[in-house]
């Protein structure tokens, strides 16, 4: 059984992650469909990038890479001075796991779980005692203002207050990148800027956060934006 | 480390089951029933099979018995009202068994007559059995009260009877039976003995039901008079008088309604059959006797109760079989259904293997509950039926834990694919998943 995961110790220059010409096609009938073409990407410690686009122009597929949910179809991808790229689907599992917190744009809550189990979820994956795991939990929902919501059901909370659980729960198990799809996508302006608000004080402690996004205010917090158009990196 | 995952990973199912509780206890009771049913026919067969082997051990498994049948031929010719038909074993069979069979420890003569017996002013019918001493070593009675017949008593042609505790019951009440004269026919016998009651039907008689047996045992509820085989001979001669519905009075002469021997060992049991028979045709022109031998017949039980077995346990295993194929369809409906939360577990860090035990433990939780309920519900049933059926059930160790296994079995049969379904969908899919 694994142990619960420590972040490593990278300088604030280290690049974290390093994508180097990331190609990734899929097969329609007889059509190849070529969705990155080439993609270089190189993100350091505690950085801010968002990632902007187009529908269609391949930032899905490409947060979809990040996030190791799929594999490319050639190029490297080092994760945390990991290649990640050709690790099978076990080992891919416990990276996303350990590596990588998602927050998505539809929260991605578990409705038949209270907020203190959606955060444990990542932990429990990991093997974290029953115990340990719940007081992370509680300190996490503690942090992102749901103290006082910890029993609730996904569906008797605000759409802002989903994406808390969610954000909590991508910190649950420490990982080097966060990566947000959206994240404000479902929420109105004045949830939406509580999120960005939380999402910046993630930041200013340190954390790496990529955010997928078609929403300027997002962008306009990020350090960098990374534009892409028809699976290229526009420079 | 494994275990505790295990145990909130049993958690977690109890707690989606219990979300969808109509259907966890619809999708339960496929097996309920199956587990029941496997119960339940086990129970009936073991205990119909148990029964007859009991009533066949009776009989003794060394014993051969050889009974006096009403020859067919005659049946026919009982139209001539006033000729006597003499058939049926006589004292020189006894004498022949004895003498001249290897191996055969002990013969017994029975003669039996259907009488009535008085005592002062009551009046009971009995069943008379005219037998010699050592009787009691092949039939299932025990003595309560003084003494059985002994040989002097045979030797001399005593006028005296042993009861049985249904005589007593019926006939003395209140008195002590021993030392006081009871009636039969036109002479006194004195009851030296009291032993206990031959049990209704013997296990000939309802095993062989279409064999008509000759003798006075017409009622099988009725108590029996033990008096010397001598005593019998000499009191009532061998000549018996029978009023039958249609062809009015008939007049047979039967010495002897039953023979059993026992033999030295079990080994010897069918070839001593085999010597009684040769010697029985040899010296019997009509076919007025009837060999059994409990050994055989216990045989024949257990074949009987393989093949009675093999059928009910398949029709039970065919509703588990439906059981396991309904939990199996709702499994499927769930996985599609949680596709969304199985994208979410995936994005988290669940592997493969992790989804797949959190569906098979499911599956598991649903045929473990409905195994249990089954055995409390398949042990209830064969209660019922002995209890309104008036049928012998047994519910043995072996076919609790065998209902426990197969369902067990199904859980995992069933399961495992839907389980794998699950684990095998695509995570990114499985997000977007409405």
């Amino acid at each position: 059984m694994q142990q619960p995961h420590k972040t490593p110790d990278f300088k604030n220059d280290t690049p974290i992650l390093a994508i180097e010409q990331l190609h990734k096609s899929y097969q329609l009938g007889s059509v190849q469909l070529q969705v990155l073409r080439g993609i270089d990407l190189t993100i350091k410690t505690g950085e801010y990038v968002a990632i902007m686009g187009p529908s269609g122009s391949g930032k899905s597929t490409l947060l979809n890479m990040i996030g190791c949910l799929d594999r490319p179809t050639s190029g490297v991808y080092n994760l945390g001075g990991q290649d990640v790229s050709t690790l099978d689907d076990d080992q891919l599992s416990l990276i996303r796991g350990a590596r990588i917190g998602f927050v998505f744009q539809s929260y991605n809550l578990i409705q038949q779980l209270n907020v203190i189990e959606n955060i444990e979820i990542p932990m429990y994956y990991q093997g974290f005692s029953e115990r340990e795991s719940l007081k992370r939990a509680r300190e996490l929902a503690i942090m992102v203002g749901l103290g006082d919501r910890l029993t609730h059901k996904p569906s008797e909370l605000s759409g802002g207050e989903q994406q808390r659980v969610a954000i909590a729960r991508a910190l649950a198990n420490n990982p080097l990148i966060i990566l947000a799809d959206e994240p404000t996508g479902n929420l109105d302006s004045e949830s939406g800027a509580e999120i960005l608000s939380i999402l910046m004080d993630l930041h200013k402690q340190g954390r790496t956060l990529i955010a997928v996004t078609h929403d300027d205010n997002v962008g306009r917090q990020a350090q960098r934006i990374i534009r892409i158009l028809d699976g290229r990196i526009q420079q | 480390m494994f275990s505790f995952r295990l145990k909130r990973t049993f958690k977690l199912g109890i707690k989606s089951l219990w979300m969808h509780r109509l259907r966890s206890t619809l999708t339960t009771l496929g097996v309920i029933f199956g587990v029941a049913s496997v119960i339940a026919m086990l129970a009936i067969g073991e205990g119909a099979s148990q029964h007859a082997q009991e009533q066949i051990a009776r009989l003794g498994s060394r014993n051969i018995i050889i009974k006096t049948v009403e020859p067919p031929e005659d049946q026919d010719a009982s139209t001539q009202e006033q000729t006597m038909r003499e058939y049926g074993l006589t004292y020189s069979d006894a004498e022949r068994f004895r003498n001249s069979i290897p191996d055969v420890e002990v013969v017994v003569p029975i003669r039996r007559l259907g009488q009535r017996a008085w005592y002062r002013n009551r009046k009971v019918a009995i069943e008379v059995i005219g037998t010699v001493p050592w009787y009691p070593e092949m039939a299932p009675i025990q003595l309560r009260l003084g003494r059985f017949l002994s040989s002097i008593d045979m030797h001399y042609k005593q006028s005296i009877c042993v009861v049985d505790e249904k005589v007593v019951k019926e006939l003395f009440a209140f008195d002590d039976p021993l030392g006081n004269d009871l009636k039969i026919a036109s002479d006194y016998y004195r009851v030296a003995g009291v032993v206990s009651a031959q049990d209704a039907a013997p296990a000939t008689d309802t095993l062989n039901n279409d064999v008509p047996v000759t003798s006075g045992q017409g009622g099988a509820n009725i108590g029996n008079i033990y008096i010397p085989l001598t005593t019998v001979k000499d009191r009532f001669g061998e000549i018996s008088i029978q009023l039958s519905g249609s062809s009015g009075r008939s007049i047979e002469k039967v010495e002897l309604q039953e023979i059993i021997v026992k033999v030295g060992s079990m080994e010897n049991v069918l070839a001593t059959r085999d010597i009684l028979e040769t010697l029985l045709e040899r010296f019997h022109k009509k076919n007025d006797y009837q060999v059994i031998v409990p050994l055989e017949l216990l045989r024949q039980a257990e074949r009987t109760k393989l093949i009675f077995s093999i059928v009910l346990g398949s029709i039970a295993a065919i509703s588990l079989l439906v059981g396991g194929i309904g939990i199996m369809n709702i499994m499927l409906a769930t996985v599609s259904e949680r596709t969304r939360e199985i994208g979410i577990r995936r994005a988290l860090g669940a592997r493969k293997r992790d989804i797949i035990i959190q569906f098979l433990s499911e599956t598991l939780l649903l045929t473990f509950a409905g195994g249990i309920l089954g055995i409390i519900l398949g042990s209830f049933i064969p209660f019922l039926v002995t209890y309104f059926g008036r049928m012998p059930t047994v519910i043995t160790g072996t076919s609790l834990i065998l209902a426990f296994g197969i369902s067990a079995a199904v859980g995992v049969t069933f399961g495992l694919y839907p389980a794998y379904r699950a684990a095998n969908m695509d995570p990114i899919q499985s997000l977007r998943h409405e």
